[in-house]
């Protein structure tokens, strides 16, 4: 299994797609390019199934070397273990899917695709990095395209959220390259080897002042309070597969950062500053769920809930133990496919009735079954029902953070569990008033259902929710021995 | 003799050039393009015979003039610039009444700036330094007919001058308290004595003024914008590479011992020059001071690089020249381009540049990724590396401020990106036709920044040749 493809397809695909000649030889090219890593993905997983079966206890597999800058002894490092597999497959999913829903795009289709590409190429990197320099090196090149994509395809007040959005992650990465400097001088090895680097240890002074700059740093990414507030700008002004590459796929690069560098590599501080993270973390669930009450635009609702569901990440990051921790990551997967295929819907609905705001909508199922169906889908995983994955990854959270025996993580625990309701609230009211009822409008009663493109994205998505969400077992055996590496590494500092 | 004057071989061919030039003027004959054509081949031929003659090691006069494989390579990164800057500047030259002078003049600061980065003494470190400077004042004053130029170049002439008062003043006192006033004796003469520290302190202001370091900054901007483009380029890019070049030699070989007190110096200088400098750039709407002042910005970024010290401290400032060649000369060639078709230089005008130039919109957006540091551009490698070696140190104070100046630095680059790619206008910039010249030149520039950063190789030859 040669890991490098998934930067490779991607990249040559941009390269096809800027060479093409016209419109629709780009959108096949995209298309084929994300089909064919959605089927690599699948066989990455496959693959790396086989091995573990075979009793590969290596803690990454697939691992390719080479020198980059041999001087500051950067490497090309990549590798997987089950959560960056995970994740791979996430990817994948929501690169297919989004590439699918703008098949529509009339407006510099070629420059379009080709920052979706580019995107996806960031996000695939970032996964399989297994050194600091190339991750953040893929985690920047991430962050231009979502600017791109706002700025010139979005809507409203899309240069603003443009701005914002990019100052505000490239003030995350900024803090998270001081971060890595950090490790590097200070771990005593002069390396940016991720594996080798958690067998150091780090001074716990050190620990303390960079751990919190590594942490906010991939936490603004993930939307960690007070730093969310790009989110509800950014997701609202996107266009449709803007959107879902950023709540899909961009707000899972931070998690993941969370997890696998400030938290894997400095534990002690991970510990020292948990009750801050689940802080946060608690205000993040509660705010996020009380404000997508308020909200009255569909983007603006499941924005905000994205904060809420993408708290429940830092939650069980922050709880340490391991179950929380794959609950997170569960968690990151779950929200991924669930968050995509809401603005995924979203977009639908809105390209149809031209309409965002919930007041304005009502009575689609009549004339849009399809879409109002995955509608419903994708609200009833939102809000936690049993069968979708949103049950699976959050109850895997709170079983986590309830192992914590700690009154004030419980207390943290059971005012998180309280948002579900809240959650219950805004996504039965906002899909009940767009779907049911009568039609609020002459002029809907004529509009089409999903076409075939629409519908492909769709179910391919809804595919990921009920596949996890009836059979979490096979995703719970992928991220759980990656978390236990966690946290044994965290064990040695607490005991749970 | 003849074999030991070889080793300026850089300069000979430079020199040679020039006088080439000469009689190309005396005879004045040839049309503007004719000209044109000739130095554009003859500075390709110096870039390739630059390479051709790397591996010249040693000293002439003795120790005053002295070459390694690093400088050598530091002068052939000036040629390409200089190469580039002719290339792109094609439009704007073609119809200048004194084209042959231009060249000759610019080549003439180049030479100085080659003995400059050779001097291994105080004495020819001046006189070059002088080459170097006062044909660039006339320079800055080849718009002619423009009010702007001349005021440009009579403050350059001024601002210079006044800098090498200073300089002059405190290589006089350093003189008087060691006694020598060569490079490889300076160090062992070195005690810290307050006098010592109080020259070293006005040689380092000397720098600074060249170097445009905040709060000696202050003629740039005006400089910048009178004078043409192409010799803005000049001046920001050759100009100001040159000096980072001996800058290195004499704070890591002369003032080795005095470590301490420059890496105060270079920290709180850093920091203000990124602060401000960014703080300035945010509000300018004229392409030409917008880029003035993120090159003061930049400069900020540079000196991290060299406050570091040994091995990454050379490499990462040398290196970060290099890109930061390709990446402004890319900017201020498709500025360039811009102007001499349309005459507009603002901002505001740059609105839905991407709907009548898209290629051109490219090239002027990687420039600028590249100068505010975005993968996969050089910039970012260029960055990290200078944050790497400032880092070093462990003063994590001034890389987080650095790391934040990025955030502010990117803000303003992204005004021209929305500009040029989201904002409507009723009139854009009409479709432009650039000569073959310029499309080579620019094409070069893209390459580099591409090339030079993700290729490693580069970094790690610098690197390699990085030892004084």
């Amino acid at each position: 299994m040669n890991l490098s493809l998934f930067i490779i397809i991607p990249l040559v695909a941009s390269i096809a797609v800027l060479l093409s000649r016209n419109a629709q030889q780009v959108k096949w090219i995209s298309f084929l390019a994300s089909a064919a890593q959605l089927v690599l993905s699948f066989f990455l997983l496959s693959a790396f199934r086989s091995e573990r079966a075979n009793g590969n206890v290596s803690q990454m597999l697939f691992e390719q070397r080479y020198s980059w800058f041999a001087p500051l002894n950067i490497e090309y490092y990549i590798g997987v273990d089950g959560i960056s597999v995970s994740m791979i497959l996430l990817t994948a999913f929501v690169v297919l899917a989004g590439v699918l829903v703008s098949w529509n795009v009339e407006k510099m289709t070629k420059e379009f695709y080709f920052l979706l590409l580019l995107l996806s190429l960031g996000a695939y990197g970032f996964f399989i990095s297994l050194d600091l320099f190339t991750l953040f090196f893929f985690l920047e090149i991430a962050v231009i395209p979502k600017y791109l994509l706002i700025g010139i395809w979005g809507s409203g007040n899309k240069e603003y959220s443009a701005n914002k959005l990019a100052l505000m992650l490239m003030g995350g990465s900024a803090l998270v390259l001081v971060g890595i400097f950090a490790i590097y001088f200070m771990s005593g090895i002069h390396s940016f080897d991720m594996v080798k680097l958690s067998q150091v240890h780090i001074a716990i002074e050190v620990q303390k002042i960079f751990f919190p700059m590594l942490f906010i740093g991939f936490g603004v990414f993930t939307a960690i309070f007070p730093f969310h507030t790009w989110v509800p700008d950014g997701h609202s002004s996107a266009p449709t597969a803007g959107s879902m590459f950023l709540a899909g796929i961009s707000m899972k690069l931070g998690g993941y950062g969370c997890l696998r560098v400030a938290t894997y590599l400095m534990p002690e501080a991970a510990k020292e500053y948990a009750p801050i993270i689940i802080v946060l973390a608690s205000i993040a669930i509660l705010y996020g769920a009380f404000a997508t009450m308020m909200q009255k635009d569909l983007k603006y609702i499941n924005a905000y809930s994205s904060v809420s569901h993408c708290g429940f990440v830092l939650l069980g990051i922050g709880m340490l133990t391991k179950i929380s921790i794959a609950g997170a990551v569960m968690q990151m997967v779950s929200h991924g496919l669930m968050t995509a295929l809401f603005f995924a819907v979203i977009g639908m609905i809105y390209e149809r009735t031209h309409t965002r705001k919930v007041e304005e909508l009502g009575g689609l199922l009549k004339v849009m079954p399809f879409v109002c169906s995955v509608l419903f889908i994708v609200g009833l995983c939102s809000l936690g029902l049993p069968g979708f994955s949103g049950f699976v990854a959050e109850m895997t959270v709170f079983m986590g953070s309830w192992q914590n025996p700690d009154m004030f993580y419980r207390i943290a625990t059971i005012a998180a569990c309280m948002s579900i309701v809240v959650t219950a609230v805004y996504i039965l009211r906002a899909i009940g008033k767009t779907a049911m009822g009568p039609i609020t409008n002459e002029h809907f009663s004529h509009l089409k259902d999903a076409a075939w493109n629409e519908r492909l994205a769709a179910i391919l998505l809804v595919l990921g929710i009920i596949a996890i969400g009836i059979a979490p077992f096979w995703l719970n055996d992928l991220v759980s021995p990656g978390a236990e590496i966690i946290m044994s590494k965290i064990s040695g500092v607490i005991i749970y | 003799m003849m074999n030991e004057l070889l080793l300026m071989k850089s300069e000979l061919l430079v020199t040679a050039v020039i006088f080439i030039l000469l009689f190309i003027k005396i005879s004045d004959k040839m049309s503007n393009e004719g000209v044109l054509r000739v130095v554009n081949l003859l500075l390709l031929l110096n870039v390739a015979a630059g390479f051709y003659c790397m591996n010249t090691v040693g000293e002439l006069f003795s120790g005053m003039f002295r070459t390694n494989e690093l400088m050598a390579f530091e002068k052939n990164m000036l040629n390409i610039g200089t190469l580039l800057i002719s290339l792109i500047s094609y439009e704007w030259l073609k119809n200048h009444k004194h084209l042959p002078e231009f060249f000759i003049l610019m080549l003439s600061a180049l030479l100085g700036m080659f003995f400059m980065i050779s001097s291994g003494n105080f004495l020819i470190f001046y006189l070059s330094l002088e080459l170097a400077t006062i044909p660039l004042a006339a320079l800055c004053n080849f718009d002619l007919e423009k009010k702007q130029s001349s005021e440009a170049a009579m403050k350059m002439i001024m601002s210079s001058a006044f800098s090498s008062g200073i300089l002059l003043f405190g290589i006089s006192m350093m003189y008087g308290t060691t006694g020598t006033l060569s490079f490889a004796e300076l160090p062992q003469y070195l005690d810290g004595s307050p006098l010592q520290v109080f020259s070293f302190i006005l040689l380092f202001t000397g720098f600074a003024f060249k170097l445009s370091v905040v709060p000696f900054h202050l003629w740039t901007a005006d400089v910048y914008e009178g004078s043409p483009i192409a010799v803005t380029s000049f001046l920001s890019v050759i100009s100001k590479g040159s000096i980072v070049f001996i800058f290195l030699t004499t704070l890591y070989s002369a003032f080795a011992p005095m470590g301490e007190v420059w890496y105060n110096l270079l920290f709180m200088l850093s920091v203000i020059t990124m602060i401000i400098g960014n703080l300035f750039a945010l509000r300018q709407q004229n392409m030409k001071r917008f880029l003035a002042f993120s090159s003061i910005a930049q400069v900020g970024f540079i000196l991290i690089g060299i406050s570091g010290g040994g091995q990454n401290g050379i490499s990462s400032s040398v290196y970060f020249v290099l890109v930061y060649i390709f990446s402004n000369i890319g900017a201020f060639g498709a500025v360039q381009l811009i102007s001499s078709f349309s005459g507009k230089e603002t901002i505001d005008s740059y609105k839905g540049l991407y709907q009548t130039n898209p290629l051109l919109s490219w090239v002027l957006t990687i420039s600028l990724f590249s100068l505010a540091g975005i993968p996969p551009t050089a910039g970012f490698f260029g960055k990290f590396f200078l944050l790497a070696s400032g880092a070093e140190k462990g003063n994590y104070i001034l890389i987080t401020i650095a790391a934040l100046n990025m955030i502010v630095s990117l803000y303003y680059y992204l005004r021209v990106v929305r500009a040029i790619f989201m904002e409507k206008n009723e009139q854009p910039i009409a479709s432009i036709q650039g000569s073959i010249y310029e499309k080579a030149g620019l094409l070069i520039c893209v390459a580099g920044i591409i090339a030079v950063g993700l290729y490693s190789h580069f970094y790690e030859y610098i690197y390699s040749l990085s030892i004084f």
